[in-house]
């Protein structure tokens, strides 16, 4: 069937560049962070999720390697 | 208290949407018979089940419901995750899952009936495929409810919209679907909750922070300073902790008998072990859901301790909106704590964590009972096999997938109904809770004395049941304002909370029933012969240890050793 690593390494890399972006883009907005403790959530978020993204992603195209 | 969502929160809302629907439509052309589309053909790795066998429990109503216990309990509320449910899952995985694997037999009530007899089967599913309908159409009220209040949705538009993105992914690939998704949506719900914790630990000075605040609040309550960050300590008298109960009613109520009632024989939770691919993978299944079970309460119990500092603490603007009553909303704390501290992007993130809290659990009830309606009610009363395997296979899959539509139209219909008439829902699913206790009692002689006969579980599992009822009909809990609550025939008892009704109600079953199906197995004859047992009674299997040569990290044994060391230094540690 399929390797449902596959799907949730996808999704989660694409939200994870998605956050990482819009983190960036409003990384002089300090109102807005301000919720947060002046921590920009979505830089650390957003790549958290890329990594696991791409970690996910990485055993699954192993282990289609080897097969 | 309004949330307000920004075109970020929606994308990320989106992408999770086409994700959960492109699993389903990727698995669709595997979906050949029944055997694929009600039990994912037996094909899951032990990893993937297992991850799935702790998301389906991870819904909604659990989620909100667990902060909310944790804004009110304190540390308490985490017996649900160690107590109440560490022991019976170990249990399950090493005792109880090589006789259900074993059995060959594709759902609870099946393993009934093979075990007794066809009138046991047909009381169990019948009473499983009520509840699974009321359980999702409730969550589903809640979520829509939830919706509307807080992001301003229209709320039938999210109460249809949620529903049909559940059908549409578990009816293109049935319980495969369903599993692969609750395993994204496990990954989902973590990391989207994680940015809360850490930043509501930081703004609230870290763990100790958070005692030191917690102090006075406890002193005020008539506790001891550190009550809301134990959980043993101050059980050796029910008023001396919030949760009412004192350490009998956890370790026997909550930790044996509701524990046992619901992870060892609610279909809804071991389906997912039904699905693994061998009988070893299905044996690690509930281990492996443990792990990450152990952890959950620090995800969702931990912020809500922390929402109770920031209620106590007027710096903050931190409050949780009244319910109908006039008692604070306890429900909203969780989403009442996204608000407080996740700006636009990962607020979005949050959400739809908990889109995905209520879509893991809509679907696996969706998926338990398209399975007992197909095999245990259609194929056993309505239209028998015709030994035509072939033929079989995909008459039974069109009625599974039929029963698809159905079970949702039929918690969309209950959700309106829950709505309207919202007492008589909570009822309902109070008096439907009731049928676990008896039940595990029912299994647990089954599997462990082969003498049972299937007349003394019949009569066990009912007297057990309206015993519940019977209780529940002559006690009420201090403070109960309406006849849902208990008391209903009579007012022979006043528990000093509903917690300890609801503990007393499952011993009080659990009993009746063992004692019941012991007493009348003397007195009936055993129908099954031996043979017929084989495989589904302990005395009868024979043993053989297949994983002699596996890592010890790859045994039911050894995982259940891990499993226990990490469960009881945590309840130590927060002892």
């Amino acid at each position: 069937m399929v390797d449902i690593r596959i799907p949730i390494g996808l999704m989660f890399s694409i939200i994870g560049v998605l956050i990482t972006g819009f983190g960036f883009f409003t990384i002089s907005n300090t109102e807005m962070y301000h919720k947060s403790l002046g921590i920009n959530v979505n830089i650390i978020m957003g790549i958290l999720m890329l990594v696991f993204g791409l970690i996910m992603l990485f055993f699954a195209f192993r282990k289609k390697k080897k097969a | 208290m309004r949330v307000d969502l920004s075109w970020i929160d929606y994308l990320i809302m989106i992408i999770y949407f086409i994700f959960v629907l492109g699993i389903g439509w990727f698995l669709r052309k595997f979906m050949k018979n029944a055997n694929a589309f009600l039990e994912a053909g037996r094909s899951m790795p032990a990893w993937v089940a297992g991850l799935a066998f702790i998301s389906t429990n991870l819904g909604a109503l659990e989620v909100m419901g667990m902060t909310g216990s944790g804004m009110k309990y304190g540390m308490l509320t985490t017996h649900f995750y160690w107590i109440g449910a560490i022991p019976a899952m170990i249990f399950l995985a090493l005792f109880m899952m090589p006789f259900y694997y074993g059995s060959k037999a594709r759902s609870v009530p099946e393993f009934l009936k093979l075990r007794y007899d066809e009138k046991t089967r047909g009381l169990n599913a019948i009473l499983f495929a009520v509840m699974t309908v009321l359980a999702s159409g409730i969550s589903m009220y809640a979520l829509a409810l939830l919706m509307e209040n807080v992001l301003g949705w229209n709320f039938n538009l999210s109460l249809w919209i949620s529903a049909l993105v559940v059908l549409g992914y578990t009816y293109l690939g049935g319980l495969s679907s369903a599993i692969y998704n609750e395993v994204l949506q496990f990954f989902i719900i973590v990391i989207g909750l994680l940015p809360l914790v850490f930043l509501a630990l930081k703004d609230v000075g870290g763990w100790v922070g958070l005692k030191a605040q917690l102090a006075p609040i406890a002193l005020s309550k008539g506790y001891a300073a550190d009550t809301f960050t134990s959980t043993w300590k101050y059980s050796g008298q029910a008023s001396a902790n919030p949760l009412g109960v004192e350490w009998f009613g956890i370790l026997f109520g909550l930790g044996f008998v509701l524990s046992f009632g619901y992870w060892c024989t609610n279909f809804l939770i071991v389906q997912r072990a039904f699905a693994a691919e061998s009988k070893a993978a299905a044996r690690k299944v509930p281990l492996i859901g443990a792990l990450p079970k152990m952890f959950i309460p620090f995800l969702i119990i931990v912020p809500g301790i922390i929402a109770l500092a920031l209620s106590h603490d007027p710096g903050k603007g931190f409050t949780i909106p009244p319910d109908a009553g006039g008692g604070l909303n306890y429900n909203l704390t969780i989403i009442m704590l996204l608000k407080q501290y996740l700006p636009t992007g990962v607020l979005g993130l949050g959400i739809t964590a908990l889109l995905a809290s209520f879509m893991s659990g809509m679907a696996g009830n969706v998926s338990a009972f398209n399975t007992v309606w197909t095999y245990d009610i259609y194929q056993s009363y309505i239209r028998p096999r015709t030994g035509d395997e072939d033929a079989d296979g995909k008459h039974y899959l069109k009625v599974g997938r039929i029963a698809t539509i159905f079970g949702i139209l039929l918690s969309i219909a209950s959700a309106y109904i829950a709505g309207k008439f919202g007492n008589i829902m909570d009822f309902l699913q109070t008096i439907f809770s009731l049928i676990n206790a008896p039940l595990f009692a029912v299994i647990f002689l089954g599997m462990f004395w082969k003498r049972t006969t299937g007349h003394a579980a019949f009569t066990g599992l009912l007297l057990g049941f309206l015993m519940a009822l019977l209780h529940h009909g002559l006690t009420i809990p201090a403070g109960a304002t309406s006849l849902v609550k208990g008391g209903w025939i009579a007012n022979l008892h006043t528990y000093p909370v509903e917690m300890a009704q609801n503990f007393w109600t499952a011993i009080i079953a659990f009993g009746v029933s063992t004692t019941v199906t012991i007493g009348l197995t003397f007195i009936t004859k055993q129908r099954k012969t031996d043979a017929e047992l084989t495989g589904l009674v302990y005395s009868l299997t024979p043993r053989t240890i297949v994983d002699k040569d596996l890592p010890w990290y790859q045994r039911p044994a050894g995982l259940a050793i891990l499993v226990s060391v990490i469960f009881i230094v945590l309840t130590i540690m927060f002892w």
